[in-house]
């Protein structure tokens, strides 16, 4: 049987998700025996080629890159998974929400203290994908099976979560594994 | 002691002190009903209904209703714990809460709340409103993207401290926390030391220069759920 494949990715957050999926420590042997990964930043793959059992979401999405590659891997996954408190509900960058587009950008690239901008040019090289309005959860843009909050979820708690997708049961997190920190 | 109220919670029976409310008679017991706005010693407010109980049937808020003899009073139920986590979650997509800054996370009883109650995401969406923070006081803050109007500083400052520094001013969706002074909470006579400050469940009166002082997994809900038999409250250890 071919072993189930999972998918990660990090839109708009840190890679602290990440980071923290990598803190598994030597269970991470355990885990490239279980499953094959498919696109990751751990190997670099860019698009999913066929079919994915596990996707797992790091960060809420910023920009239109960001919603593209959401629901890319909301048709390639059987399940998905938001992963941290980004994904879950925006997440630091989220606080932009409090702010007008405008104005961020402005304090960016215009106003800041620090700026060296002597054209006064906000970016807009067509290669760069056009910021959303405002940062979205993940689930506000496609729908989500699973949550697993945290700033980042602990090592155990992705483990856990992993491990009971993996076996097809249903994850239920311990009181000490759910935190919003 | 026939004065006494006989009344049940969940089939177990109790016996209240007159003039005591379900949740006094509750805790008393040492049976926790979830809550946010109830403080003991304060006047009951039964502003965040967190506390709703079913008295033979009707939904009432255990911090404002005293047992009435015989009452059938059910608490631990799966449909009034779906409701509390609902509400839990309004509040949590009514104001900014960002968790992983917060200095109060590890020790807010509405995150808190949402981890006993399993809350993984809210299913509504979020207000994204915008709030203002009043840092003028030398030693305190105001972050009102945080203040879940329980009104626990208000009764606190007028009716353990002798004061009267908060007010709420607006109504409905415009509802929030004001303070008694014409600018600003440097302006009122509040102070570090007083019991209001401690009130506040969240992280919006904070003092000033404390920050994340306790590390993670010491802090008061990193091991125990809010209400479990091992979580005792600031204030409240034997």
């Amino acid at each position: 049987m071919a072993k189930p494949r999972i998918a990660t990715t990090s839109l708009a957050g840190c890679f602290g998700c990440h980071m923290s999926l990598l803190d598994i420590d030597e269970r991470i042997l355990q885990l490239a025996e279980l499953v094959e990964f498919d696109r990751s930043p751990i190997d670099d793959v860019k698009r999913i080629a066929g079919r994915c059992n596990i996707g797992l979401i790091e960060g809420g999405c910023c920009n239109e890159e960001n919603v593209a590659v959401l629901r890319h891997f909301r048709e390639h996954c059987d399940v998905l998974v938001s992963v941290g408190d980004c994904a879950t509900m925006g997440g630091v960058p989220a606080m932009r929400n409090l702010v007008p587009l405008s104005e961020c950008l402005r304090e960016a690239y215009l106003d800041g203290p620090t700026v060296h901008n002597p054209g006064k040019r906000l970016p807009d090289d067509p290669e760069l994908p056009l910021l959303l309005n405002r940062v979205y959860c993940c689930h506000e843009v496609v729908a989500v099976d699973y949550h697993l909050p945290g700033c980042p979820p602990s090592a155990d708690t992705l483990w856990a979560a992993v491990v009971a997708l993996l076996q097809g049961t249903p994850v239920t997190l311990p009181y000490g594994l759910l935190k919003f920190d | 002691m026939t004065d006494k109220i006989l009344f049940t919670i969940d089939g177990v029976e109790l016996a209240a002190e007159p003039g005591q409310t379900i949740i006094e008679a509750a805790d008393a017991a040492g049976i926790y009903i979830p809550r946010l706005c109830h403080q003991p010693g304060l006047n009951p407010f039964g502003s965040c209904r967190v506390c709703t109980v079913r008295c033979n049937g009707r939904p009432c808020s255990a911090c404002t209703q005293p047992p009435a003899p015989g009452m059938v009073v059910e608490n631990d139920v799966p449909d009034l714990q779906a409701l509390r986590a609902e509400l839990v979650e309004m509040l949590f997509v009514e104001g900014n809460h960002f968790c992983m800054f917060c200095e109060k996370s590890g020790r807010c009883e509405l995150q808190a709340l949402a981890y006993r109650f399993g809350i993984l995401a809210p299913r509504l969406d979020y207000c994204w409103p915008q709030r203002e923070v009043d840092m003028s006081h030398p030693d305190l803050l105001i972050d009102h993207n945080r203040c879940i109007l329980c009104a626990r500083c208000v009764r606190t400052s007028q009716q353990v401290d002798g004061k009267n520094v908060f007010q709420f001013i607006g109504r409905g969706t415009k509802k929030r926390l004001a303070v008694n002074s014409r600018a600003s909470l440097a302006g009122t006579d509040a102070a570090a030391a007083d019991a209001a400050v401690a009130a506040c469940p969240v992280g919006a009166l904070l003092k000033k220069r404390v920050g994340y002082a306790v590390p993670m997994g010491r802090r008061r809900f990193d091991k125990v759920p809010i209400g479990s038999p091992g979580d005792i409250a600031p204030g409240q250890e034997q």
